[in-house]
């Protein structure tokens, strides 16, 4: 364990290496949420009052959707693994004498939350003080926020679970793109990463509902603004833990069983 | 039973292939066609305790796949093998442990931070306690000259810096196997006598068995008393050096500076060319000795300079390619 959390440290480190990509990245997701909230702003004024989620819901899921971007989007592949595989320099984590299913799951989880950590917290001291109605509203209550809290930690490591899989592909595939990007679109889609899944019609938010997705973000961010009741809430929680142990077995089985005739690229 | 022990191990790829062009391109969208390759076929050889052995060969002979079937990351189609009494793609995770891999033409260190940050990780992947970790760090680093590199980004430093640290950190754990896979490919003079000087020492000291592959003969000199050669996937020479140097190196390359007409036709002068400043002959020692063909020469006429050449183990290499038409 202690060999995953140091490696988990490295990439962190690693992270942490690039300064002006955490800036730059804080000032696109700045202007995307504030491009974003304008469109359904248009909407909200000149639609009906019959709407999934009130308007502070709806600007508390936009700014938390980019506040947690670089953690939790979906369709961000870890290219450094990725091109590993291809290229063939898996040989070398192949001589180590570790798992490396749980390696790969610790790199993602270390360099995502690097990301977040750099861009996060500058992030969310502006958006708090932003003139209404764009700024980012206090939590529900605090036990929403607790709940919050709750759920979007275990949507990390279910994100990572998720994303490792696309590593898992790639190595039956050898290439990332095809499959691989179909999986990462839909993945992307059903976690709310486009829209807000509320507003999603019946029969997708009902296919929704059977794919572990939503229990990425989706979950935690509406918890926060109450659009989720507190029971409900806790009932996600569960699903979230299955999902996540269902894919974190799934990924360890295939990547042992897909290593048995792994071919090393290039030589 | 020896160190190393390898039976009649074979490995097959399956590889894609279609010609060139768009309509072949679009055919083998629908239907593609595979050709099985064999790298490896029946290679077989043994290796003990502290020895170097240079595995040479050339260009898809099989070479690199030979070393990652005996480092685990391979599993071969049939044959045996067995390092230290383990079966090494069997219990993977058990025997990495005791060996050490540098592949020349990657790299284990992170890209984006200095080379100590990847040594503190290696430390918890081998579990290695602190006080030998760095007992063993401090030493490689000192062997290797690198105290001032390890710490800039790895991103920042030049092939050979970074193959230094590359063999660092594969030796951490106190490897009782190294596998270097063309550890001085790309490296300047200096930085290849760095590593191979270090090889050495290694290997000396710490009774390091090491298996080697290379394409620059002066590694396999320098270093490999013993030499494994393959071919299209088999082996087609296994002996010392020496063996083969006497074998095939009877060729003596002489070069006479001097300002005289000289022509000698005499029975094992294999060949004889006018250069610049003087001439230079190719004599066959078998039939012709040295000294005698001197004898000759400097009865005719009178030498400014002289020059002898054995041949290149380059050159025998190139002959010995010839001779098993690989």
């Amino acid at each position: 364990m202690k060999f995953y959390l140091s490696y988990f440290k490295l990439r962190f480190i690693s992270g942490l290496q690039y300064r002006f990509a955490a800036i730059t990245g804080v000032a696109t997701q700045f202007f995307f949420g504030i491009v974003i909230i304008m469109v359904y702003l248009a909407f909200y004024e000149s639609g009906d009052a019959n709407t999934p989620m009130s308007l502070t819901e709806l600007i508390s899921y936009l700014w938390l959707n980019q506040i947690f971007y670089s953690l939790l989007t979906l369709e961000y592949k870890d290219r450094e693994i990725i091109e590993m595989i291809k290229k063939g320099d898996l040989a070398y984590e192949l001589a180590r004498p570790k798992n490396i299913y749980f390696m790969w799951y610790f790199k993602i989880l270390g360099q995502r939350l690097s990301m977040v950590f750099l861009r996060s917290i500058p992030f969310i001291a502006i958006i708090l003080f932003l003139p209404a109605p764009y700024r980012l509203s206090l939590p529900a209550s605090i036990i929403h926020f607790i709940l919050f809290i709750i759920t979007i930690s275990i949507g990390i490591f279910l994100m990572t679970s998720i994303v490792a899989m696309y590593n898992v592909i790639t190595l039956k595939t050898m290439d990332e793109k095809g499959i691989t990007n179909i999986f990462a679109a839909v993945a992307d889609l059903f976690s709310g990463g486009f829209v807000p899944t509320p507003f999603f019609p019946n029969f997708l938010q009902t296919i929704g509902n059977f794919l572990p997705f939503k229990y990425v973000c989706d979950l935690p961010f509406r918890i926060y603004s109450g659009n989720v009741t507190i029971q409900d809430g806790l009932f996600g929680i569960i699903i979230q833990i299955i999902w996540t142990i269902i894919l974190v077995s799934l990924g360890y089985i295939l990547t042992k069983k897909l290593l048995k005739r792994v071919v090393v690229q290039g030589g | 039973m020896s160190f190393i022990e390898v039976n009649n191990i074979c490995k097959t790829f399956k590889v894609a292939q279609r010609k060139s062009g768009f309509k072949e391109a679009i055919k083998s969208f629908f239907k593609r066609e595979y050709k099985y390759v064999k790298a490896i076929e029946n290679i077989s050889f043994s290796i003990e305790k502290g020895e170097i052995v240079g595995y040479i060969g050339p260009n898809g002979a099989g070479k690199s796949t030979t070393i990652k079937i005996l480092s685990g990351i391979l599993t071969p189609d049939s044959g045996t093998c067995k390092v230290n009494g383990i079966v090494p793609w069997k219990e993977r995770k058990k025997y990495v442990k005791s060996i050490g891999v540098v592949f020349g033409q990657r790299s284990q260190l992170w890209w984006d931070i200095p080379a100590m940050d990847t040594f503190d990780l290696l430390k918890d992947v081998y579990d290695i306690e602190e006080e030998k970790y760095q007992k063993i760090k401090n030493e490689l680093i000192k062997m290797l000259d690198i105290e001032d590199i390890v710490t800039i980004p790895v991103r920042q430093l030049s092939l050979g810096q970074r193959m230094r640290c590359e063999i660092v950190a594969s030796l951490l754990h106190e490897p009782k196997i190294l596998f270097l896979d063309e550890p001085t490919i790309g490296l300047d003079a200096v930085s290849k006598k760095i590593v191979r000087d270090f090889i050495k020492k290694i290997n000396k000291e710490k009774k390091v068995t090491i298996i080697l592959t290379t394409h620059d003969m002066a590694d396999i000199e320098a270093l490999a008393k013993r030499i494994v050669l393959i071919g299209k996937g088999k082996v087609l020479y296994d002996g010392s050096l020496l063996k083969l140097k006497n074998k095939y190196d009877t060729n003596k390359k002489i070069k006479i500076i001097t300002n005289d007409k000289l022509t000698i036709k005499k029975k094992g002068v294999l060949s004889s060319k006018k250069i610049a400043d003087g001439y230079e002959f190719v004599i066959d020692c078998k039939t012709l000795n040295v000294s005698d063909f001197l004898n000759i020469v400097t009865k005719n006429i009178s030498i400014k300079d002289i020059e002898i050449d054995n041949e290149s183990i380059d050159d025998i290499i190139v002959d010995l390619y010839k001779e098993y038409e690989i």
